[in-house]
């Protein structure tokens, strides 16, 4: 099977620190990928890549079948990239339904035409919030939410642009376990809708538990990928994480 | 309220308050309310960028004075019908919003205003040493008594006074027809968080540049009749600090979110300066305005429309 997404050999440098250097990556269609690595590894700086936040220097981004170097954020997500941020960034000045609107009214409609009334509109944002079990809270703004219910809306968002593949940028950061658990459970039906996901967390024992794959990144450079089980005996990956 | 319907209405009201004003017949009336309307224009296309989008313009001042200069330009070279000046002063001005939108937009925050207030220094410069506009010593434009419309003859000061009047309504349904539209919704995503309106799909750079060159259109239309209702422009006045400062305290003081904001903020401040001049002297005006502004920066941040909003939601909630 033809790859979802493939990173090329792509080079990131900020000045002289070099953030991602020849980094590789495929992604196959419906796959759970996890992406792990110590702070500072370039984590975040390869998912700003893939999804125009930045440009990459060298290499490229290919998905679907498309070459995305040079296209800006939003012309990505119109392709299928949806992300949600390491930090919730909800637009403080609107509802839920409405935070929910934007990627339909610029997403989807920009891919299928202005198909959708505002009764059907607003019916797609509520079986969204509905999803992330948030619905009773539809008209409340964004500062009456928990921290896990912001996580469950910058879920809910980028679903709303209805992508093929959905990157969660350590979405599970500073939770409880039940809530971890919570968070999981709506990836992976996610997932089984037909979404490929990848996953950056640091929360080990979700990672593992969500990963069909397992990719490392240490320093700018990709140093393991592979199962899950078999990556975290890695000896490369044990000297990056612990230490010798 | 459909725009049609909403529409209607602000027709409406235009057309009461010139029958009133009509009916009143007193020149001063026109004066006075011609400048609030002006205001009204200013404030409203003000707040299409710096209150929908969150981008704040220092250089209002700089788009009035190129619709007045525009008008002063044609005055001299083919004279048209001031509806038609209207018109070129919105080309003018809208292709230099699109223009300013186009070299400053990936600025942020402070460093664009500060563009802003460049751009406005830098026009005026130009307009002082460009002779044919007048220059530094100013241009006269010697305005008829009487306007012929369809047969009808009308007072100059009231044919200014309506005209300035259809601009207001232009400008506050223009306001509100962004306000409930896909483009209104754009616009306050790039004002609440620009990286998430991208990841949402929202272009944000066109978005910004479509209301630049609109912001910047309307504040040239209403500058393109100034000329004739002042009868001598010069670059001071054109440039005047007061049209930079009030096309920002007027939306700030009514409510920057919603097109009622402007067109509150426009009438109160606008007809205590008014009251002011006749009373005390023009030179207070600015220090209303700072004074206004400072008061409402501590007690409704939001403006008064955040305020009443504030209020009516903790009345609901018990």
């Amino acid at each position: 099977m033809s790859a979802l997404l493939h990173v090329d050999n792509i080079t990131k440098r900020f000045g002289g620190f070099v953030a991602l250097d020849g980094v590789e990556l495929m992604v196959k269609p419906g796959e759970r990928l996890g992406l792990i690595g110590p702070n500072g590894s370039g984590k975040s700086t390869l998912v700003n890549c893939i999804c125009g936040t930045l440009q990459n220097e060298g290499g490229s981004v290919r998905f679907d079948g498309q070459v995305m170097d040079g296209l800006a954020a939003h012309q990505r997500t119109h392709r299928g990239i949806s992300r949600s941020f390491q930090l919730p960034r909800p637009f403080h000045s609107m509802n839920l339904v409405d935070n929910l609107r934007i990627p339909l009214l610029y997403t989807v409609h920009a891919r299928l035409g202005p198909l959708r009334s505002t009764g059907d509109l607003d019916a797609r944002c509520l079986e969204l919030l509905e999803m992330v079990g948030l619905a009773k809270k539809a008209k409340q703004m964004p500062r009456d939410l928990t921290q896990v219910e912001m996580r469950k809306l910058e879920l809910a968002r980028a679903m709303a642009a209805e992508p093929k593949l959905l990157i969660a940028d350590e979405s599970m950061a500073g939770l409880s376990h039940s809530e971890i658990e919570d968070i999981l459970s709506l990836l992976v039906q996610l997932n089984e809708r037909g979404i490929t996901v990848i996953l950056i967390e640091h929360i080990m024992s979700a990672v593992m538990s969500f990963s069909q794959r397992l990719a490392v990144l240490v320093s700018g450079k990709k140093i393991a990928d592979g199962k899950p089980e078999d990556v975290v005996r890695d000896p490369e990956v044990v000297r990056a994480y612990i230490g010798q | 309220m459909n725009t049609a319907k909403f529409s209607l209405i602000a027709i409406a009201i235009g057309a009461a308050v010139l029958a009133f004003a009509h009916w009143f017949k007193v020149d001063y009336l026109y004066f006075a309310s011609y400048t609030i309307l002006q205001f009204i224009v200013l404030a409203t296309a003000w707040n299409i960028l710096g209150g929908y989008c969150g981008y704040v313009n220092f250089g209002s001042a700089a788009f009035f004075a190129m619709g007045a200069y525009s008008s002063v330009f044609m005055h001299k070279f083919y004279p048209l019908p001031i509806p038609v000046l209207i018109l070129i002063a919105a080309t003018v001005s809208g292709i230099a919003g699109f223009g300013m939108g186009y070299l400053t937009l990936r600025l942020r925050g402070s460093f664009f205003a500060i563009a802003t207030l460049a751009l406005a220094v830098v026009l005026q410069t130009l307009v002082v040493n460009w002779e044919y506009v007048g220059g530094s010593r100013g241009a006269y434009i010697i305005r008829p008594e009487n306007v012929e419309f369809a047969g009808i003859t009308i007072n100059y000061i009231e044919y200014l006074f309506a005209l300035m009047l259809t601009l207001a309504v232009l400008a506050l349904v223009t306001a509100r027809v962004i306000e409930r539209s896909q483009l209104g919704f754009g616009f306050a995503t790039i004002r609440d968080d620009e990286l998430a309106a991208e990841a949402c799909g929202v272009p944000t750079l066109r978005l910004k540049l479509i209301a630049t060159t609109l912001s910047g259109a309307f504040m040239g239309m209403a500058g393109a009749p100034f000329p004739y209702y002042i009868g001598y422009l010069q670059p001071s006045s054109a440039f005047g600090l007061e049209y930079a400062v009030n096309s920002i305290a007027m939306p700030m003081i009514g409510g920057t979110t919603s097109w009622v904001g402007p067109l509150v903020g426009a009438i109160l401040l606008g007809s205590a300066q008014q009251y002011a001049t006749v009373t005390i002297s023009s030179a207070v005006n600015l220090l209303i305005v700072g004074l206004m502004l400072v008061a409402f920066v501590i007690i409704a941040p939001n403006g008064l429309i955040g305020l009443v909003q504030e209020r009516l939601r903790a009345w609901r909630k018990p």
